[in-house]
Parts: C-alpha cells; sequence; structure tokens
C-alpha cells in the first residue's frame, strides 16, 4: 500500500508572532520551524500502518522552499521512505491541494494523510480540496484509522460524537489526536534519513484564490483584575455586573 | 445573485452556531443589495426553519432525503452545491465547525470558489475587492484576507457573531431535491456514538466553559468543576495533561492540539497557562483564572483572577451563582 503524507513547515508552538514592517508577512527572523504537529499524528500513523501490513511505502510530500528541507529529512528520520518537495511558496490552501492533488495523481497513491489543520494558518482546508480534485471521498477529522485489505475504519469528531466511517481506497483523511504516539526521531533514523530519497519537482495549476491583504495582532488585554480567595463569591457579581458574561 | 447560508440541524432544532451564521449571512445580503436563502442540513421541524426569519433569511430549502440526517460528506456537498447554482448565489456562508470545513473546502473546489474559514468578522466590500478578517497563528493573529474568486465561500467562526433575533419574522420553507444517488451516500457513517456531556452543554457550541487543569490532583474532584458549569449552564473542558491521564476524555481537550473554543466565558481552574493551551482559548472573551501559583502564566492573559486553592474557591463560586438565582 502507497501512503502519501501531506507535512507543513510551522512556527514552532512557543513562538512570539511577530510580522514584516508592512505587516503583509510573518516575521521568521530568529524563529525554529517544525513539522505541523497536526501532521505528526499522520505520519506516525502512516508508518505505524506499512509496518503492521509487512510492505508498501510512505512518501512525505511539502509545498514549500528549500528551507523546508530540514523538516522534511526529520520526517524522514522518523521513518519515511522518500520525500517529494514542491519548490514552491505555499501562497494559499488551493494552491497547496492542486501541487499535492498533482503529486497524488501521478503517484497513484491509496491512502493520502494529514493533520486536521496547520497550526499557523488554521485554514483546515487542503484535505477537502485535494479528495475533490481526485474525486475521492475525504474523511476529517479522523480520531482513529484502522486498515483491512482496501477498506479502511475511522473514527470521525463530529460535535459532541464521533461517527465510524467506513471508505475504499483511495481516499484523504485528515489525521488528529488521539490516533497515535507521534514518534521522536532516534539516531539509526537520522543517520539513514540523510541517503533517503528528497526529490524536488517545479509547481503547477492555476494558483491562489486568497491573497493576504495584512496581519494584525489582537487587541492587548487590559490587565487582570484580582479577587482575594476568601470573598470569591464577588467574582461572580463581576461577571454579572461588569463582564455581563453571565 | 444571493447568499446562500448553510444551517445545520440536529434533533428537530437549527444549531446555535447555525443562528450566528444565518445572521451573519443575511448581514453579508444586506451590504450587497440582495436576499439571504438557507440551505438546511440534518433534520429540523419546517416551523424552527421559517423560525430562521428571526435571523433574516427569506427562504429556507430543505431535501427531505431521509438519510441526510447525519454527516455525509458527497451528499451534503452536491446538495449545497445544487442549493447555490439553484440561487445563483455569490456568497455561500456556513459554519466553521467540523462539517463546515469538511464540505466548504469540497464546495470551493466544485464551485470554483475563493474560501476563507475561521472568519470572526462582517466583510468590507470595497468596490470589486471583498475583504474579512479571520484568526490565524492559532489566536495569536488576525489576518485580513481577499477572497479574489468571483464566487466567496465563508467559514464563520463560532461565537464571534452576535445572533440576530427580529422576533415574528418568519421565511419561506420549501422543498428542495438535489436528486441524490446511493453513490452520493457512499461515505455515509456506519455507526454515530454521542458522547456524554456534562450538563447537556456542547463544548465546541458553548458560550461558557468551565476547564480544569492538573491542579485539580485527579479525575475524583471533577465534581467541584461539574458542579459550577451545571450552575453556570457551562460544558466542561480541560488541559492536555490531563486528557493524557485519562482523567477526562480527549473530547474535553481544549489547547492548540485539541478543541479550539470562543466563548463568551472561560474558566480555568488549576491551569497553569502553557502557550499551547492559550492557543485554544485566546479568543474567549472574558477569561477567568484560579490558581495558587501567583506567578502561573495564565494569570497575564486573564481579565480577572484569583489567586487561590481550587478546592476553596470552587465550592465558593458556585454557592454564589445559586445565590443569583
Amino acid at each position: 500500500m502507497k501512503f502519501l503524507v501531506c507535512i507543513s513547515n510551522v512556527p514552532d508552538t512557543t513562538t512570539k508572532i511577530t510580522f514584516t514592517p508592512d505587516n503583509k508577512e510573518f516575521n521568521k527572523a530568529g524563529v525554529q520551524f517544525v513539522i505541523n504537529p497536526w501532521d505528526e499524528y499522520a505520519l506516525t500513523r502512516a508508518i505505524e500502518l506499512k509496518e503492521a501490513q509487512g510492505s508498501g511505502t510512505v512518501t512525505v510530500i511539502n509545498v514549500g522552499e528549500a528551507d523546508t528541507e530540514p523538516n522534511i529529512r526529520k520526517a524522514l528520520a522518523i521513518g519515511a521512505d522518500d520525500a517529494i518537495r514542491v519548490n514552491a511558496k505555499p501562497t494559499d490552501a488551493f494552491f497547496v491541494a492542486e501541487q499535492i492533488a498533482n503529486v497524488a495523481k501521478e503517484g497513484a497513491y491509496d491512502v493520502i494523510l494529514m493533520g486536521r489543520e496547520s497550526i499557523d494558518y488554521n485554514g483546515s482546508q487542503v484535505h477537502g480540496m485535494v479528495g475533490e480534485l481526485l474525486g475521492i471521498p475525504t474523511v476529517a477529522p479522523a480520531m482513529k484509522l484502522d486498515m483491512s485489505g482496501n477498506t479502511a475504519t475511522l473514527e470521525r469528531e463530529i460535535e459532541g460524537g464521533k461517527e465510524i466511517v467506513e471508505v475504499n481506497t483511495p481516499f484523504v483523511a485528515s489525521c488528529q489526536q488521539p490516533m497515535c504516539e507521534p514518534r521522536i526521531p532516534n539516531m539509526r533514523g537520522i543517520m539513514t534519513a540523510r541517503t533517503k530519497p528528497l526529490k524536488v519537482v517545479e509547481p503547477v495549476g492555476s494558483g491562489a484564490r486568497t491573497e493576504v491583504a495584512e496581519y494584525a495582532l489582537p487587541p492587548k488585554k487590559q490587565g487582570v483584575k484580582l479577587i482575594p480567595a476568601e470573598s470569591a463569591g464577588e467574582l461572580i457579581k463581576l461577571l454579572r455586573n461588569e463582564a455581563k458574561v453571565i | 445573485m444571493s447568499v446562500l447560508v448553510v444551517v445545520e440541524c440536529d434533533n428537530g432544532e437549527v444549531k446555535k452556531s447555525s443562528l450566528e451564521v444565518a445572521s451573519y449571512g443575511s448581514q453579508v445580503a444586506q451590504l450587497l443589495g440582495t436576499t439571504a436563502t438557507a440551505i438546511a442540513v440534518g433534520v429540523a421541524t419546517e416551523a424552527n426553519l421559517a423560525q430562521l426569519g428571526e435571523q433574516g433569511i427569506s427562504k429556507v430549502l430543505y431535501d427531505a432525503e431521509p438519510r441526510l440526517k447525519d454527516f455525509v460528506n458527497g451528499a451534503y456537498t452536491k446538495l449545497i452545491a445544487a442549493a447555490a447554482e439553484n440561487e445563483q448565489a455569490q456568497v455561500i456562508v456556513l459554519a466553521n465547525s467540523n462539517i463546515g470545513a469538511a464540505v466548504g473546502s469540497r464546495l470551493s473546489v466544485r464551485l470554483k470558489a475563493s474560501l476563507a474559514t475561521n472568519v470572526v468578522e462582517l466583510p468590507k466590500v470595497d468596490g470589486g475587492k471583498f475583504t474579512v478578517r479571520r484568526g490565524a497563528y492559532s489566536g495569536k493573529a488576525l489576518a485580513d484576507v481577499i477572497l479574489t474568486g468571483d464566487r466567496k465561500i465563508i467559514a464563520v467562526k463560532k461565537n464571534s457573531i452576535e445572533a440576530l433575533h427580529n422576533a415574528g419574522q418568519a421565511a419561506t420553507v420549501e422543498q428542495f431535491s438535489a436528486q441524490l444517488t446511493d453513490a452520493d451516500f457512499a461515505d455515509a457513517p456506519k455507526q454515530v456514538v454521542m458522547q456524554e456531556q456534562a450538563g447537556g452543554v456542547l463544548l465546541p457550541e458553548a458560550d461558557k466553559v468551565v476547564s480544569g487543569g492538573r491542579g485539580m490532583k485527579g479525575p475524583e474532584h471533577w465534581n467541584l468543576i461539574e458542579d459550577l458549569a451545571k450552575a453556570l449552564h457551562a460544558a466542561t473542558a480541560c488541559s492536555k495533561p490531563v486528557s493524557d491521564a485519562d482523567w477526562r476524555p480527549h473530547h474535553e481537550h481544549v489547547g492548540q492540539t485539541g478543541i479550539t473554543v470562543s466563548p463568551n466565558l472561560y474558566i480555568a481552574c488549576g491551569i497553569s497557562g502553557a502557550i499551547q493551551h492559550l492557543a485554544g482559548v485566546n479568543s474567549s472573551k472574558v477569561i477567568v483564572v484560579i490558581n495558587k501559583d501567583p506567578e502561573a502564566p495564565f494569570f497575564k492573559a486573564a481579565d480577572y483572577g484569583i489567586v487561590g486553592d481550587v478546592f476553596d474557591v470552587l465550592p465558593k463560586l458556585t454557592q454564589a451563582v445559586k445565590e443569583l438565582g
């Protein structure tokens, strides 16, 4: 079975967010980039399923410029077999989805996995777009994924519950907790990752459908109003009369 | 040209987030000088659908196909796309829910539309330029996004738009058929399992949330969180270490890799406020932090705080809420 796992290169979760002086772009200076935490669930589960089947391949795809390669190598160190980098700046979700769908079509992958969203843009769009571009089902967001032959059983989160969905390959799924415990690369993995194939391809398609005009930071908080613990009940009065939220 | 609003229904009623979406859609229609039609998915009574007039909707379409009661991505996408074509909708508005995100992304490809999710404000329309404001960087930033396509799809973040209630206004309700076939139901769920919700309030839809962290010291003390939540008609939630330790189920985990919530009131009990947790709650309108450590980073993000022992403070708060009547 051929797995394709899509990974995003995102600022480390503890990053203080700042923008370029014209507020048009994220300020990358001094920022550590990591594999999008949601995508790590997709990557690890694909590797686990391949191992359980005893055959198959896990290919990683990233749409990004050359500076994303350290994290692509990290995915190879975790256990992916090979990688494809689409050499382009990811402008919007539709552009990224077009690149992934194009690679997926050429490689005839059975299962396409990715995180439920990226922690930078938080769009949660790419999985559905890839599914629609390829004309195959999308299951999102999935909390559990098991395979039996060409049939997958997934648990999909819905508001207030979950649904069990069965689909046949090929399909797309977005992944989230508690699908698996993401793996950390070991020394052997890091050594072998250096020699695994990383193919660079040029982008295709018609381009983006959205454009960021400007980024802004949310308004600053006024500061905390402390209430003494012994008169805790006062808080409830403040929430009713001052904040007007109860 | 019109605005099409997707309303999600459950147990015969329109979901709260869909009332917000309907209100958003009717205000967009007003901006564009047109009317807003709704397409209903899930199960609702005709009387409840007609009430969408209170949110400014003039007409509601629904397909009586019984298999639409559960979320089926293929069928929902086809139904909404058919309604969009029927109404010649220029703008489609849906909730930024699990259903909205899944369907919205497929629809954007099918209808060749620009898509913005996580939208928190009404759009700005300036000549031909259509700009929406959305949350980005896990709530640590906002982005103004221009939707450059002729058609636009907007997924509205929960609790970011006030629902309108113009009493007495009724929408006309019409049956609509997208001529769905068995193939459209290929990804229908085999089984639906609903989880127990404390006090019956769904966390992603909740207007108020009471949340506990490691400071609660164990699952046996969760009755203190539940009592306050019940008194406030709030949902319960927890931090990542709590769900990792199986004190509480995963679906209550709020944070960067859990559920993102934006209620009017978020009460954090015994949670220190790691940046990953803050990312899931920082768009809440009012944040209350209760922690015995005065140095807990969460106090910096809070509007109100109590430095004290949660075991002592929580019963006092519950009592005070009950006294309000």
